[in-house]
């Protein structure tokens, strides 16, 4: 092998690739900073409806999510279900879910929770009512519709 | 390859590309973008005390009513969405002009009430016009007084100023506790 390509001139020259792992790494390190573990596996699709008068949520650390929209999978129909967690849950279940979510908080923080909503387009006023009940009830007064950023047409 | 034998061989880096790509997958699959961006809204808590009688704040109360039809009522008078922000900013900027609208800023509401057919993307429409109005008073206000919008302010050097105009533009929206109006969709 060698041999042969001895004999058979200079070979075009090998295109130079040693910047290359810089360039991934350089990649590799915006993905890193710019973005965060995922860590809630959904079970309902959200679609989530625009605003342009939304805020920013402060801190990760101090929301509580639900999720309420159709089920990704089909075969549970496609009637708005709720999310909490990793699981389908009913509405009953949020009261318990806010208490054991604060009582794994610093005591101080739990006035500071926000309730993230992230709910489906489609979705009908009935089940976020409830929802704010449930939440009203808990004494979690501190709520978000989650919703995505457009700018203001005029 | 190699052809000049003195040289320390060279230490073959081609594979660190393929390191850095695993890694880099690796991170595009497992992690988000999505930085939760909401309207924010603080719930009233519940009372068991039954609401106090509005009957002579009726001038001061905008009412705003969304039915099963996502259609909108405002005032008892069919509007589009478009027009909301407008008339919400009249309603809280009025002073007394109008006789129809609030006597002043400080004692104006807002009041929200939906269908519990309304759909969700509706209702998010309809209180981002709402927040929009309040937001667009407030900053009027602010820079009319201080030369500058009210989300510029510092909340740290300007918190005085910030708390005159949150007086001056308290968010009085209020949501009515539900009932069914215009029936199931």
């Amino acid at each position: 092998m060698a041999k042969f390509k001895k004999d058979g001139g200079r070979a075009t020259p090998a295109i130079n690739t040693s910047a290359l792992p810089d360039i991934v790494f350089m990649l590799l390190f915006f993905f890193m900073v710019a973005t965060k573990m995922r860590d809630k596996e959904m079970k309902v699709k959200t679609k989530l409806p625009s605003a342009s008068e939304v805020e920013k949520l402060e801190k990760k650390s101090r929301l509580h999510y639900i999720f309420v929209g159709p089920p990704i999978n089909a075969t549970y129909g496609n009637t708005p279900r709720v999310q909490l967690n990793d699981a389908f849950a009913s509405i009953d279940d949020i009261q318990e879910y806010i208490t054991v979510e604060n009582s794994k908080k610093d005591e101080k923080e739990v006035p500071y929770m926000t309730t993230s909503l992230k709910a489906d387009v489609t979705v009908k006023m009935g089940v976020i009512t409830d929802i704010k009940q449930e939440l009203r009830k808990v004494n979690a007064l501190k709520l978000s519709y989650t919703a995505a950023k457009v700018a203001r047409k005029e | 390859m190699a052809t000049r034998k003195r040289d320390i061989p060279e230490i073959n880096a081609g594979s660190m590309a393929d390191i850095a790509f695993l890694l880099l997958v690796f991170f595009l699959v497992t992690t988000t973008m999505d930085i939760p961006n909401g309207l924010q809204v603080a719930l009233p808590p519940i009372s068991e005390e039954p609401p106090e009688d509005s009957k002579q704040k009726k001038r001061e109360v905008l009412e705003v009513l969304v039915n099963a039809s996502d259609q909108l009522l405002v005032e008892g008078a069919p509007m589009t969405i478009d027009k909301l922000m407008q008339k919400t900013v009249d309603h809280l900027t009025n002073e007394g002009v109008n006789p129809t609208l609030s006597t002043t800023s400080t004692k104006a509401i807002v009041s929200l009430k939906n269908d519990r057919g309304t759909s969700y993307d509706m209702y998010v429409q309809v209180y981002n016009e709402l927040t929009a109005a309040y937001n667009k008073v407030r900053d009027d206000y602010s820079m009319q007084e201080y030369g500058k919008i009210y989300t510029k302010l510092d909340p740290a050097r300007d918190k005085e100023k910030i708390k005159i105009v949150k007086k001056k533009f308290p968010k009085k929206l209020s949501e009515a506790e539900p009932v069914s109006i215009g029936g199931d969709k």
